[in-house]
């Protein structure tokens, strides 16, 4: 089978392959180097710096409110992804094992959820908030967060739970366990690819979020990552470009890093998701 | 008479009476005590709530004369009026179903008793909610949650949409009212907003089409590329090209709009370094449709790979060796048998992301913002979706009520899109899910 014909088109795969993976590290690498770079601005003569320097990693703590928003981000995404997974966990297992009235109809309500641009409620929610005087408050995020990720993640997790054989939990329940031991000691050992999958994304959504987060917090201390960094460089004439990738290099590497290392639970997710319709 | 119809006309009522005959004590005065409480809020505060709902406030802030001085009243609030209405209602119809169940409740231990049976006792009631109805009481926390915190907001939008909650009309200098479906007929009729309207309908549409399409498409053939059987360190190939997805894309769509820069960005740098002119890739209103679509393939291309690439590794080797028998060729391997297994596996995913795009926020938010300005739009700009002109409207035009229009009419079309596309799959025929 080997031909000259064949060898040329593996070459030519290879070429693509190539090409196509610097493609996708490009924006990556650029905005690495960028961070290294001296002064502050976008503009730059060669690919590869001249001279490095960490000055603008040390800019960030010292010169911006970076610490504290960091610790804000930590603060909402940690409690957002606790929340948010014990809610989802518990309802998509009831809704998947048990057969009570109106169990049809509440997934019909939240199919029809899905369908309305998901920050519509955001901003009725802002609405509402700033009519009551209560902007600028980390829980109201994580409130929504959480009550979002159970909507955006029940059809997955519901999914997942389906494909658990009930045999499991009737054996655990004639050794004489009661619903919720079932749940505890069988169900959540059970679901750890789901369990990361879905906490992983929730996390994300509340780390990476600039949106709700912007309209929602007013004063520079409140602020998350997202929005800080957001605010950096979507002003107009920022000049900060440099101490932007820095602070843009800090807050994707671990998420990048821990999405690649978890690639397996993803995968798994997302197949799961695309199955579901 | 018997115990049953006793006890549920006892309960009917008032709630909690109709336990106390059956001797259920605990249960009986848990239950009169939330009926008392029930219907104080309901008989001293529901109407002020519902009049509020109704009129959206009679009285607006202003300066009113009291005798010779000027002095400030605060008046009504509309919106203010229409949350509490709204919470009101919810609260009134959580009510209800429970004065219900409490009726049921009574007829049925009542039934019991005149079975000759002992009623259940407050400690034996409390363990069998735990037991009978761990469903509903597992799922009474996220109800909640979801109830007040996106199922009320959402119908508040809704309701906007019918109000006319726009500057200049703002609470609570002014009062809001009730304008059925003026905005509607508005946006299809006043020619300002119709030719946007019309104008960033027809774009979405574009927009989600040839956003699906080139993901789709090109996820699937670089997860072929990858595939071949000849293609060494694929495990690497994969890694590079799934970066793109796992980066957050907050954080690279705002590097790429430092990239696609006119003047500073690497991008038109690297063109000139090759004597080509640089691109207008953000300022030119063509160019800047073309940039978004990169971009989103650049962001969405992985996703589409990693799950033909699922697909690829389950489809069984035999197929492909009857296929050698017969003689067949690579390409026709290919046409034969890779692309319909995946397109099978693949299609219901076509429908999601499509409906994905025309809610696609972020890609145009981060990237463009939705310029190059759009002198002929109202509010708007040449690559703005309906989510970006609504959020647009919403909280840099204070135009709630016309944001809500446009909230409304994106959920149609992607609730039709989703529902047609349902209709077709295997699981609606298949799976007891929806039905």
């Amino acid at each position: 089978m080997k031909t000259s014909g064949g060898n040329l088109k593996l070459v030519l795969s290879y070429c693509i392959l190539t090409g196509l993976t610097f493609l996708s590290l490009f924006p990556a690498l650029w905005i690495i180097l960028s961070s290294l770079k001296t002064g502050n601005s976008l503009y730059s003569e060669t690919f590869i710096p001249r001279e490095f320097t960490f000055g603008h990693y040390t800019d960030l703590f010292n010169k911006t409110k970076y610490p504290i928003w960091f610790f804000n981000t930590l603060k909402v995404a940690v409690l957002s992804t606790v929340f948010g997974t014990a809610l989802l966990l518990i309802s998509s297992y009831a809704i998947s094992r048990f057969r009570f009235a109106g169990r049809k109809t509440s997934l019909k309500v939240m199919l029809v959820l899905q369908m309305f641009p998901g920050f519509m409620a955001m901003i009725a929610i802002f609405v509402m908030l700033n009519a009551m005087g209560l902007l600028n408050s980390h829980w109201a995020l994580i409130l929504v967060y959480s009550s979002g990720s159970i909507i955006a993640n029940v059809f997955v997790a519901k999914g997942f739970f389906d494909t658990i054989p009930k045999s499991l939990e009737d054996a655990a329940r004639i050794d004489g366990a009661s619903h919720f031991k079932v749940f505890a000691t069988v169900i959540v050992p059970l679901s750890t690819p789901m369990l990361t999958y879905a906490s992983l994304m929730i996390f994300n959504g509340a780390f990476i979020d600039f949106i709700f987060a912007d309209l929602i917090l007013r004063t520079e201390e409140q602020r998350t990552l997202a929005v800080g960094l957001f605010k950096m460089v979507s002003q107009r004439n920022s000049t900060e470009f440099t101490m932007f990738a820095a602070g843009a290099v800090l807050v994707a590497l671990p998420v990048t890093l821990l999405f690649l290392f978890l690639q397996r639970y993803l995968v798994d997710g997302l197949t799961a998701g695309a199955n579901k319709g | 008479m018997q115990s049953k119809t006793i006890g549920a006309v006892l309960s009917l009522v008032l709630m909690g009476l109709g336990q106390l005959y059956n001797r259920q004590w605990g249960k009986g005065i848990v239950f009169v005590a939330a009926a008392l409480v029930g219907i104080y809020l309901t008989v001293f505060q529901l109407y002020d709530h519902l009049h509020g709902l109704i009129t959206l406030g009679e009285q607006p802030s202003g300066f009113v004369k009291v005798g010779k001085m000027m002095k400030m009243v605060e008046g009504d609030h509309s919106i203010f009026l229409l949350i509490k209405g709204l919470i009101a209602l919810v609260a009134v119809l959580f009510f209800l179903c429970f004065y219900i169940l409490n009726i049921r409740d009574a007829y049925l231990v009542g039934r019991l008793r005149d079975e000759g049976k002992s009623p259940a006792t407050f400690r034996k009631s409390l363990a069998a909610l735990g037991d009978k109805h761990f469903a509903y009481l597992v799922l009474l926390p996220p109800f909640i949650v979801i109830t007040f915190l996106t199922i009320l907001p959402l119908i508040f939008s809704i309701l906007l949409a019918f109000t006319n909650f726009a500057d200049p009309i703002l609470p609570p200098a002014n009062l809001v009212d009730w304008v059925g479906f003026d905005n509607f007929s508005k946006m299809l009729n006043l020619k300002v907003w119709s030719s946007t309207f019309v104008g960033i309908l027809t774009w979405t549409l574009v927009w989600a089409v040839i956003a699906t399409a080139t993901t789709y498409v090109g996820g699937i053939l670089i997860a072929v590329l990858i595939h071949q059987p000849r293609i060494r360190f694929k495990k690497f190939w994969r890694t590079a090209l799934i970066v793109p997805f796992a980066i957050p894309n907050m954080i690279s769509l705002l590097v790429m709009r430092n990239m696609f820069n006119n003047q500073f960005g690497p991008i038109n740098g690297y063109l000139q370094y090759f004597g080509l002119k640089g691109l207008p890739w953000l300022t030119d209103p063509f160019w800047a449709k073309v940039t978004v679509i990169l971009a989103n393939m650049w962001i969405g291309i992985p996703i589409t790979m990693i799950l033909a690439f699922g697909v690829l590794t389950t489809i069984p080797r035999d197929l492909y060796e009857a296929a050698d028998v017969d003689g067949a060729g690579a390409r026709q391997k290919f046409r034969m048998i890779t692309l319909p297994m995946v397109l099978f596996s693949t299609s219901p995913i076509l429908i999601m992301n499509f409906a994905g795009n025309i809610n696609n926020f972020n890609v145009i938010y981060l990237l463009t913002n939705g310029e190059p300005v759009n002198i002929n739009y109202q509010f708007a700009g040449h690559t703005d979706l309906l989510v970006t002109w609504l959020y647009k409207l919403a909280l840099n035009q204070s135009q709630f009520s016309f944001a809500s229009v446009i909230g409304i009419v994106i959920f149609f079309i992607v609730a039709s899109v989703s529902i047609w596309s349902y209709t077709r799959t295997r699981s609606y025929r298949e799976e007891d899910m929806i039905q």
